[in-house]
């Protein structure tokens, strides 16, 4: 570019070279992110006459996969219903835990507080390996195996060092003036920091949210140790499961189908909180 | 690890005006509070996270009877994994994780410098592409190794898109390559966002000014950009290596092991839940855990110190 290109204001660039490589640039960079989700929804489009041949749109489109897998043995509902209840329910204890842990971190001043966010952080590093096997032991005692809550308690431990770490550079940032006011004009410290700094920090936590749920979502390490069954297994495990089955032919069609159904509410979310994600995700690495 | 640079950022109150010297009771009300609210949050690592660590190296000092008491037997399970029966298993399964997160995070770097650099500069369409970036991300790793299982077929869409009959999950290399392209698939858009970031905080007069003075395209990408993004893609670096270090669920899922692909995690995971040796496991357990221990603190005092130091020198600021 020369010293008079890089001054003009965007938008009304000629076309140079330049243009037409960072355009070519992201073609390429959408079509890398992309065709595999096209190749998931055309293959599971396809019927079992046309599933192995590799045209690009199906000559006979056809939804028999999305029968099979929600009827037959898979029953793919009850996998999405667990991995539902699985992750709001971690998203919503998690959160509420990680605000708590935030506003204590951002806000009051205590001794150890820096042990305490090292030891958050140490948490963030451990291989899930290195529990699961007590795990399993203390879930097996409790007679856990195969309930919610054997998924649901190890979700919201993962979630807490990233959730507490975000929140609390969201926490630091709010103008905390505005509580001491809300004292001064009466309010308790609990009616001060609900009434006041919650409602500023809504898009922080929003952000931290769909972090976490994200998370819960993809989970699958834990939950394909303590998930014994159908009635209790996520998503994750199901369709990894379908592959186990038949080992000879894979019900490649049907896996499909069902990858699209998981994907698909991810997908809406990606589109409509993009700007939120991409936030809270590089507030998450600068801390 | 980085208690360093959070203990010289200003302490929280700081930047709020409040009176200095407070009353001894509003401290004690204070630390109380602090107690209260960090309880939950401690409780829940603890009961998930300290415990069954705890748990794990306090049994790798015990045997696996059949049936019985686990017996006393210091560390022989250690020696066991390291040089004795579980010798090859285990430095196989070190060496194929060593080999996936050098090779998977040098790529996904590359790539990702190659993306950030491709959406930094982009003038139309930056919503798009996020939105198809964060998809990967999004997508949950055993579906990722599902499509890709899928992909990778003999007769599947890789093959016949390259014109070869490689049948990849045959053999060790061909294995291993599939899960070094599912890994890089999904992750290099992550690390393309993260170093975005940190390209998005360069000013970007210093590049004008750099034009001005006639450094090529070339000497401005070396000189401003590489340095300038350097804390955002050690940062990416570091996350990378952290998670590639413990990959499971892609490996599991695509090759189950098979070919020479096992990592230590699946090593673990196998040893303690399908063989039911928890003493055995454990000390695997807590070997993979110190390894990856190990792995952050050298890269962190390798490529991590000036970056942390820098930012250290900000916060102060």
């Amino acid at each position: 570019m020369s010293t008079a290109t890089a001054r003009r204001p965007r938008g009304r660039r000629p076309a140079t070279w330049e243009t037409w490589v960072i355009g070519a640039g992201m073609v390429l960079l959408v079509l890398y992110c992309l065709a595999p989700f096209y190749w998931m929804f055309v293959s599971s489009l396809k019927g079992p006459a046309e599933i192995t041949v590799n045209n690009l749109w199906p000559d006979d489109p056809t939804l028999v996969n999305y029968t099979g897998v929600f009827g037959g043995s898979n029953d793919f509902g009850y996998a999405v219903r667990n991995s539902l209840v699985i992750a709001v329910s971690t998203t919503v204890l998690a959160m509420v835990i990680a605000v708590f842990s935030g506003y204590a971190l951002a806000r009051l001043r205590f001794r150890g507080r820096n042990l305490v966010l090292a030891l958050v952080l140490a948490c963030s590093m451990f291989p899930g390996v290195a529990i699961v096997t007590p795990l399993y032991q203390l879930f097996s005692d409790w007679g856990w195996i195969d309930e919610y809550q054997a998924m649901v308690l190890p979700n919201i431990s993962f979630a807490l060092p990233l959730a507490i770490f975000v929140l609390t550079t969201f926490f630091r940032e709010m103008p905390w003036e505005l509580e001491e006011a809300a004292r001064v004009d009466g309010c308790g410290p609990v009616g001060a920091f609900a009434r006041v700094i919650l409602p500023l920090a809504a898009p922080g936590v929003a952000t931290t949210s769909l972090l976490v749920f994200f998370a819960a979502w993809n989970e699958y390490l834990i939950s394909s140790v303590v998930s014994i069954t159908l009635a209790s297994n996520p998503v994750t495990v199901a369709i990894a499961k379908f592959a186990g089955d038949t080992e000879f032919q894979q019900p490649f069609g049907s896996q499909m189908a069902a990858g699209v159904v998981v994907t698909l509410p991810l997908v809406v979310l990606v589109l409509l909180f993009q700007r939120r994600i991409v936030k809270g995700l590089s507030a998450g690495s600068f801390r | 690890m980085t208690a360093p640079d959070t203990a010289s950022a200003p302490p929280p109150g700081a930047r709020t005006p409040r009176p200095r010297r407070r009353a001894g009771g509003e401290r004690a009300t204070e630390r109380r509070l602090a107690a209260l609210l960090l309880a939950p949050m401690l409780a829940a690592l603890g009961l998930v996270v300290a415990y069954p660590v705890a748990s794990a190296v306090y049994r790798s000092f015990f045997d696996d009877p059949i049936g019985g008491e686990p017996a006393f037997i210091g560390l022989r399970n250690y020696a066991d994994a390291l040089f004795g029966y579980g010798s090859e298993g285990f430095w196989a399964a070190l060496g194929n994780t060593a080999v996936f997160t050098v090779v998977t995070v040098v790529v996904e770097t590359l790539l990702g410098l190659v993306m950030a650099l491709v959406m930094h500069r982009a003038f139309r369409g930056r919503g798009i592409v996020r939105a198809s970036v964060l998809l990967p991300w999004a997508l949950p790793t055993a579906v990722s190794a599902v499509i890709w299982g899928w992909m990778l077929q003999p007769d599947g869409i890789v093959n016949a898109l390259i014109g070869a009959e490689v049948v990849w999950g045959g053999s060790e290399w061909p294995a291993k390559w599939s899960i070094i392209f599912a890994e890089v698939w999904k992750t290099a858009p992550f690390v393309a966002l993260l170093i975005l970031a940190g390209l998005q905080t360069i000013p970007p007069h210093l590049y004008e000014a750099a034009a001005i003075d006639g450094a090529s395209a070339w000497r401005r990408f070396t000189s401003i950009t590489l340095p300038l993004a350097k804390p955002a893609i050690v940062v990416a670096v570091l996350f990378r290596t952290l998670d590639a270090l413990r990959m499971y669920d892609l490996p599991q899922i695509l090759t189950g092991g098979a070919n020479n692909t096992e990592t230590l995690s699946m090593l673990v995971v196998r040893a303690a839940t399908s063989e039911l040796k928890q003493g055995y496991g454990g000390a695997l357990s807590t070997i993979t855990f110190l390894f990856v221990f190990l792995c952050a603190f050298l890269l962190i005092r390798t490529i991590g110190a000036n970056v942390f130091a820098g930012i250290r020198e900000e916060g102060t600021r």
